[in-house]
C-alpha cells in the first residue's frame, strides 16, 4: 500500500488537457438526430463498441482514450459491455460476412434512441480490404451512421476531439 | 545442413525414402519434392528428427500451368535454424492427400484449413469442419483460393446452409455457456462455447473466424510494394512483426541483403512493438483480477512507447516505416539521445508495475496455478512463442536463427509451469530485454543513414519469418515471372496458440478465463485473416 501511495504522489497527474477542435470537419447530421442529442445524450454517452473485423488498432487506440492520460470518461463518455446499456454503437472494421449477422442484432438489441458512430477507414470504405470476397460491405451499407472518425488508425486525442465536437455541435 | 545431410538422415529412419528432387534456394530453405505416396512418412520421420511440430502446411493452385495442385509442409529445424519443406503433387481431379492430422496433430488445423479454402481433401482427417467460412453464411462446394474462383457466391438462402455444429458434452449437470461474438470489452470477436460441471469447465470449444476478411485472396496480383500496406493491416497490434515477415520474404525473392544498419532499426522497431504489447498484458491481467492502479500504471508505460514509437517512425503502430530492403528512416542523433533518455523513465515506472505485482500477496493467488498448459499439450498441439516459452518450449526465432539479435547476445526467457504466472513471468523478463536490446541496437546504428536498393520484380517463392511478442509470424511468398503475388500464405503464431488457450482453461473456473485468455492474448484478426 506505502509503495502504492508513494508512486502515486510521486507521479502526480498525468492526465492532458483536450478541447475540441473546429467544428468544420464533423459531417452534420440530421435535425431529428441533433434535437435528440441535445435532449437525451448531452452530457453523458454511453458507447458499445463492436469489432467487424478490424486489425485491432482500432481497438487498441479506444482502449487508450480510456487511459490515464486522455481519460475520456471525464467528459461523461463511458464504453458499455451491454448493447441494452448504450445509446450509441462504435463500430470499427470492415463488416465480415460472419459479423453481419451479430452487427444487425448488437444494433436491435439497443433502446432507442440510438445512433451509430464508425471510427477507422475501413469502417468507411472497407479500406485495404476493399473488393474482398468476403466484406459485406460498409458499416454505412448496413445501418444509419451519425458520424465517422477517419484515421488508420485515429490517435487517441482524435477518436475524443471528434466525440467531443460531435457532441457540442449539437448542445 | 544442406539436402544431402537431412536426405540420409531421414534414410536412416525411413529406408524406403526417395525424393523426386530437393533443393536449396536459400541458406535457411531446404524443400524436398517426394512421391506422395511417402508424403506421410516422410512427415513423420521429420517430425521425429527436428522435434518440431508442423509450422506451416499450405496448399497452392498450379492448375492453369501445371494441371495440379501442390501441398507443402514446413519443419523447423531449431538446432541449425532452418526451414525444412516437404512438397507433393495433388492431382486438379478429385483432388486429395494422405492426411497427417492422426500421426501429428499439429497438422490437423492447417488440413481443415485446405479444404476449406481449396477442396482439397486430407484423407482420414476425422474433422474436417471450416474455420474461416462459416457454414451459416457460406455455402459448401465454393473455394475461395482456388484460381477459377468467380466472386461470392451470389443469391444464397440462409434456410439451406447448415448450422454449425459444435462439440457436445452430454451427462447430469452439465451446462453449456455460450460466449460472444460481441464480447462485453472493447475486443475482436469470437465465440467461445463453455460446458461446466458445476463450476470447472470441462471442454472449451473456439469457434473463430468472424473477422476473415479474405486477406491471403487480396494479396494474389498485387506486387511486393503494394502488399506491403496489406501486410500491415492484418493484425495491426504486431503491424511491424507481419510487415517484417512479409519484407524478408519478397527480399529473398527479389535477391536483396538489406544493410545492417537497417537490421538494426527493424530490430529496434520489433523490440518496441514487443514493448508496448507486452505492458498492455500485463496491465490487462491485472485488470482481469480487478486490480486497476498498476494497470493504470501500465497503460501509462504503453503510451508512452506509443508515443515514441510516433515520434520515431510517425506512426504509433509503427506501419509505413518498413519497406522492401530496409527502413524508410532511422533513427537521427538527437532521436537516439532522445530514446536512452525515454528509456531510463520507462524502466523506472516498469519496475515500480513489477514489483506492485508481484508482492501482491491476493494477486499471486490468482495467478499462480491458474490456467496451467502442460508443456506435452503445447507440444502435441503446435503452441509457439510467449505461450510455449512459459511452459517450457524453449524456442524463439530470435536465438534460433543467426542475425543481429546474436551479436546483441540475446537472452531467451523461459518458464517451466505453464500457468498465468508463467506467462507473466515470462513477459516481465521479455519486457527487460527488449528495453537493453533497443540500448543495444541504438549503440551501434549510424544516425540517419537508410539508404537501401530498390526491389528488382523477379520470380521465385521464399518464406519470411519474424519472432513478433506473441511468437512467430510465418510468411510464404510466390511470385509469378511479372513479379505479382501468386500466393501468399500467413500463419500467426495465434494460430495454434487458440488451441492451447482451450487446454490451458480446462479444471479452471469459468470467473478466471478472461485471466486466463489476456495471459495469452491472442488474436482475433490475425487467426482470421
Amino acid at each position: 500500500m506505502y509503495r502504492i501511495l508513494k508512486y502515486r504522489m510521486l507521479k502526480g497527474i498525468v492526465t492532458r488537457h483536450i478541447a475540441p477542435e473546429a467544428l468544420g470537419e464533423i459531417e452534420s447530421t440530421g435535425k431529428e438526430l441533433k434535437t435528440l442529442i441535445r435532449k437525451k445524450f448531452g452530457k453523458s454517452l454511453h458507447i458499445r463498441e463492436v469489432d467487424t473485423g478490424s486489425c485491432n488498432a482500432c481497438e487498441s487506440e479506444i482502449i487508450s482514450a480510456n487511459n490515464p492520460i486522455y481519460d475520456l470518461q471525464r467528459f461523461g463518455i463511458n464504453f458499455v459491455a451491454s448493447p441494452r446499456h448504450a445509446d450509441a454503437l462504435l463500430v470499427t472494421g470492415p463488416v465480415s460476412k460472419n459479423m453481419l449477422l451479430a452487427l444487425k442484432k448488437t444494433y436491435d438489441a439497443m433502446p432507442e434512441p440510438k445512433f451509430v458512430i464508425t471510427v477507422g477507414d475501413c469502417a468507411l470504405d472497407c479500406g485495404v480490404f476493399k473488393g474482398s470476397y468476403y466484406t459485406a460491405g460498409a458499416v454505412a451499407q448496413i445501418l444509419p451512421v451519425a458520424l465517422h472518425i477517419p484515421g488508420c488508425p485515429p490517435s487517441p486525442s482524435a477518436i475524443i476531439k471528434s466525440l467531443l465536437a460531435f457532441l457540442r455541435q449539437h448542445d | 545442413m544442406d539436402c544431402a545431410g537431412i536426405i540420409n538422415e531421414i534414410k536412416a529412419k525411413f529406408p524406403g525414402f526417395s525424393v523426386i528432387s530437393a533443393v536449396q534456394n536459400y541458406p535457411d530453405e531446404i524443400c524436398l519434392y517426394v512421391r506422395p505416396e511417402i508424403f506421410k512418412d516422410t512427415c513423420l520421420v521429420l517430425h521425429k528428427i527436428l522435434l518440431s511440430p508442423v509450422k506451416m502446411l499450405f496448399a497452392l493452385d498450379e492448375r492453369k500451368m501445371a494441371n495440379k495442385f501442390t501441398v507443402h509442409c514446413v519443419f523447423l529445424s531449431a538446432k541449425s535454424g532452418q526451414w525444412v519443406t516437404v512438397a507433393i503433387d495433388v492431382p486438379a481431379e478429385n483432388p486429395c492427400f494422405d492426411s497427417l492430422a492422426k500421426s501429428i496433430y499439429s497438422a490437423s488445423l492447417f488440413e481443415r484449413e485446405i479444404y476449406e479454402m481449396f477442396g482439397i481433401k486430407p484423407e482420414g482427417n476425422p474433422d474436417l469442419r471450416r474455420l474461416r467460412l462459416h457454414d451459416e453464411v457460406w455455402p459448401q462446394g465454393s473455394f475461395p483460393l482456388r484460381k477459377d474462383f468467380a466472386g461470392a457466391p451470389k443469391n444464397i438462402s440462409a434456410e439451406n446452409l447448415p448450422a454449425y455444429k459444435f462439440s457436445k458434452v452430454e451427462g447430469n449437470g452439465i451446462f453449456e455457456v455460450p460466449v460472444g461474438p460481441v464480447h462485453a470489452g472493447i475486443i475482436g470477436p469470437g465465440h467461445f462455447r463453455f460446458s461446466v460441471a458445476g463450476e470447472p469447465i470441462i471442454n472449451l470449444e473456439i469457434r473463430l473466424g468472424f473477422t476473415h476478411r479474405g486477406v491471403e485472396k487480396l494479396f494474389e496480383g498485387k506486387f511486393l510494394t503494394q502488399a506491403l500496406r496489406l501486410a500491415e493491416s492484418v493484425d495491426g497490434e504486431s503491424a511491424f512483426a507481419h510487415s517484417l515477415a512479409f519484407t524478408q520474404a519478397a527480399e529473398k525473392i527479389a535477391g536483396i541483403s538489406i544493410s545492417l544498419q537497417a537490421a538494426y532499426a527493424r530490430a529496434i522497431f520489433l523490440e518496441l512493438e514487443r514493448m508496448y504489447n507486452h505492458a498492455n498484458d500485463i496491465g490487462g491481467i491485472a485488470v482481469d483480477v480487478g486490480f486497476s492502479f498498476p494497470a493504470a500504471i501500465a497503460s501509462i508505460i504503453k503510451e508512452s512507447i506509443l508515443q515514441l514509437n510516433e515520434k520515431l517512425t510517425g506512426s504509433r503502430y509503427l506501419k509505413g516505416i518498413n519497406t522492401v530492403g530496409g527502413v524508410l528512416r532511422s533513427p537521427e542523433e538527437h532521436e537516439i539521445r532522445m530514446v536512452s533518455g525515454f528509456l531510463k523513465e520507462i524502466k523506472k515506472d516498469f519496475n515500480q508495475l513489477a514489483k506492485i505485482l508481484t508482492t501482491s500477496v491476493s494477486f499471486m493467488d490468482r495467478v499462480d496455478t491458474t490456467g496451467v498448459l502442460k508443456k506435452k499439450t503445447a507440444e502435441d498441439i503446435g503452441v509457439a512463442g510467449l505461450a510455449g516459452r512459459a511452459c517450457g518450449i524453449a524456442l524463439d526465432l530470435r536465438k534460433n536463427f543467426a542475425g543481429v539479435y546474436h551479436e546483441a547476445k540475446f537472452k531467451m526467457a523461459v518458464e517451466q509451469s505453464g500457468d498465468v504466472l508463467a506467462r507473466l513471468r515470462v513477459r516481465i523478463a521479455e519486457f527487460e530485454e527488449s528495453m537493453r536490446l533497443v540500448e543495444f541496437f541504438l549503440s551501434k546504428i549510424t544516425p540517419g543513414e537508410t539508404a537501401f536498393p530498390q526491389p528488382q520484380r523477379k520470380e521465385g517463392e521464399a518464406l519470411g519469418f519474424a519472432e513478433s511478442w506473441r511468437g512467430p509470424v510465418l510468411y510464404w511468398l510466390k511470385t509469378d515471372c511479372n513479379g505479382a503475388i501468386e500466393r501468399c500464405k500467413i500463419v500467426d503464431a495465434s494460430f495454434c496458440n487458440w488451441q492451447g488457450l482451450s487446454y490451458a482453461v480446462l479444471g479452471n473456473i469459468i470467473p478466471d478465463f478472461p485471466l486466463c485468455n489476456k495471459s495469452f492474448d491472442l488474436s482475433y484478426p490475425g487467426n482470421d485473416l
